[in-house]
């Protein structure tokens, strides 16, 4: 656990780094700066490079429950902050009519119709009203850009305004992190309140790290052969769609589970369904293995 | 001993945020005053701390960050005791050196921006505006007026109150709920229409100079028309999304902002390359996606037509439809001969004129229809 007050970004480094996410350097005084001014984290990177995998890892640091909220076109307020549970609000007036008989306090009901109870939490709220929560905004992109000012409240104040019922407000704000690949730009609205950072792919020394802290069966060998062909494939123009870090962690597991030591043009050919997922970018890749995996 | 508070940290770190502010980024005070902050949290005497902490709360995108980085090392390295690789030491002094050599030092770091940006290799025009009489331009901006932006269709996932269609039981408990538990009727629901995307791919290079102008009035008539399913670029020997400048209200203005952001007007085409990097800056990421994808030029590629012809391909197989306007189409005579449309014609799903008022008419119902 650590305590906010006293933490470095070298020492959030540290901790992300036990839970086995690497983070760079920057990335660490990022993830410091947003849990020190209280503000969300927007992350922008390619597809791949751990943009999620920091929501996990940080809630896991701070032992917080990790609640996320996947983004999809035509999502509303309704999936995304609260709603009435209106089957169960019709089940309590039937049964209060059924018992109350003539003297029905219409006042009364009418009150007890928006109690907390009929209240459905949805991601934001949950993470609101939770003590230690980490809320993951997935994919921010894909919403549509109406939805974006759902979350202006949320994230500059930490509160939610139900008509019916008053104002949410957060006792511990919640680490927000909201990602997106790009699909469209997002309002500068949204972007004023948050903290900026692009995710690069990782050089090749931490990739090879990182393969070895995710898996641990892996040798070195192959850990540092798989790394520097996907960062020669990363490099080349002609690749439609750049593996990410993801696509090496798959690779690797995949060249162990079949019992590869070594990194050998037979055995990539073999195994590039897990790094590339374009058929003209296996092409590609198959005429020049021998050039890609030459040290 | 950390400098951060004292005013001469915050007069270096407001300077630095208004020099961001001057080389063209939106820098508004609250993004300044969260600068402050977050260097004075993360510590003022560790130059990279101070480095990340500015990237992440004044730059709000990819491209911010190039600009950023450059104005970064003119700013903290404008010392005259800088000295090879600065160690963080020698860093924490540097502001304060900086700000020593003022008044001048604000101006010579925005000098060395301007010059670092001028000195790229590629030759960079920027476009002549054609000054019109007062009469002209109301001519002009009454004709684009005139015509008819229809927005093409597409089915949306989100569903919308309907006669006809599944059960919407949400609406017709909420009903029960109004009239007291009451039966009520049936609310159905069925998946509604949005607007598809459109995406204009406006070729500014040389040959198409007596064009531009018009199919960027174009644009602008289309953007304001449907402002949220819209985007605008212009290809030549690079790619530059202008779709934040068509939307002002007024076309000169809009075409002015344009204008500003362009780099490349009248210059070369490698038509294949940009609208490869189309593909790998925006389309694939989504934009092109579903969207109907409208490549406004003559065709004349400098590059390899083969590398033009394949990008296009990937444009189809990832757009709903790709569209051609090429303004030699509606003249009496033409074939299609240049191997950059050669290469094109299999994977294009309309192929329209470009040439004038009437052509442009002409493709805003092809929009509507494919």
């Amino acid at each position: 656990m650590l305590s906010t007050a006293t933490v470095s970004p070298a020492a959030i480094g540290d901790a992300l780094r036990s839970t086995g996410y690497l983070p760079s350097e920057g990335l660490s005084t990022v993830v410091f700066l947003a849990t020190a001014m209280n503000r969300p984290l927007l992350l922008e990177g390619e597809p791949g490079t751990g943009k999620t995998s920091l929501a996990e890892a940080w809630a896991t640091v701070t032992d917080a429950e990790l609640i996320r909220l996947q983004c999809y076109e035509g999502i509303e307020a309704s999936q995304a902050l609260y709603d009435w549970d209106f089957a169960r609000q019709i089940l309590h007036i039937r049964a209060v009519e059924a018992t109350a008989g003539d003297d029905l306090d219409a006042a009364a009901l009418e009150e007890s119709l928006f109690h907390e109870r009929f209240l459905l939490e949805r991601p934001i709220l949950k993470a609101l009203r939770s003590s230690n929560a980490v809320l993951l905004i997935d994919e921010i992109d894909r919403a549509d850009d109406e939805f974006e000012a759902f979350l202006l409240e949320v994230l500059s104040t930490f509160a939610v305004t139900i008509p019916e019922y008053g104002e949410v407000r957060a006792v511990t704000p919640p680490m927000v992190v909201l990602t997106s690949n790009r699909t469209r730009e997002l309002h500068d609205a949204l972007k004023r309140r948050c903290l900026y950072h692009w995710i690069d792919h990782p050089q090749l020394a931490r990739e090879v790290e990182i393969i070895r802290t995710r898996l641990p069966d892996v040798s070195a060998q192959l850990a540092a052969q798989v790394a520097s062909a996907v960062q020669r494939m990363r490099i080349s123009d002609d690749i439609l769609k750049p593996p990410g870090v993801a696509e090496s962690l798959d690779w690797a597991r995949a060249l162990q589970r079949l019992g590869y030591e070594q990194l050998d043009v037979a055995s990539a050919a073999e195994t590039l369904g897990a790094v590339l997922k374009y058929r003209e970018d296996a092409e590609r890749v198959r005429r020049a293995l021998a050039a890609i995996l030459a040290r | 001993m950390t400098l951060a508070g004292s005013p001469e940290a915050d007069k270096v770190l407001v300077g630095f945020a208004s020099l961001l502010r001057a080389a063209g980024m939106a820098i508004t005070p609250d993004r300044t005053s969260a600068f402050v902050e977050a260097v004075s949290l993360a510590g003022f005497d560790d130059r990279a701390a101070t480095y990340w902490s500015g990237r992440a709360t004044l730059c709000s995108s990819l491209d911010d960050n190039e600009l950023y980085d450059r104005a970064f090392t003119a700013w903290f390295a404008a010392s005259p005791e800088r000295t090879g690789t600065a160690t963080p030491a020698t860093a924490a002094r540097q502001p304060q050196a900086s700000l020593s050599t003022e008044p001048n030092s604000n101006q010579s770091a925005a000098d060395a921006i301007l010059a670092a940006r001028a000195s790229t290799t590629e030759v960079l025009r920027h476009r002549d505006l054609a000054r019109l009489t007062e009469q002209e331009r109301t001519e002009l901006a009454l004709l684009f007026d005139s015509l008819d932006v229809v927005p093409p269709l597409r089915r949306a996932l989100r569903r919308r109150p309907h006669h006809r269609g599944s059960v919407d039981l949400r609406r017709t408990l909420r009903a029960q709920l109004r009239s007291a538990g009451e039966l009520a009727p049936l609310r159905r629901r069925r998946p509604g229409l949005r607007g598809r995307r459109i995406v204009l791919l406006i070729d500014i290079s040389g040959s198409m100079q007596p064009y531009a102008d018009s199919l960027l009035r174009l644009a602008h008539r289309i953007v304001r028309a449907v402002p949220h399913h819209v985007e605008v670029f212009t290809i030549g020997t690079r790619l530059t999304r202008i779709t934040p400048a068509l939307r002002a209200r007024q076309a000169e203005e809009a075409l002015a902002a344009a204008g500003r952001l362009v780099p490349d007007w009248s210059g070369g085409t490698r038509l294949g390359e940009v609208i490869g990097a189309f593909l790998n800056r925006w389309g694939r990421r989504g934009v092109a996606r579903g969207a109907i994808v409208v490549i406004a030029s003559d065709g004349w590629e400098r590059g390899d037509a083969r590398l033009l012809g394949e990008q296009v391909r990937q444009l189809q197989l990832l757009a709903y439809a790709v569209v051609w306007m090429n303004p030699h189409r509606g003249k009496p005579g033409y074939a299609p001969i240049q191997a950059g449309i050669q290469a094109c014609l299999p994977h294009l799903d309309r192929m329209v004129g470009g040439h004038s008022l009437a052509a442009f008419a002409e493709l805003l119902e092809v929009l509507t229809d494919v």
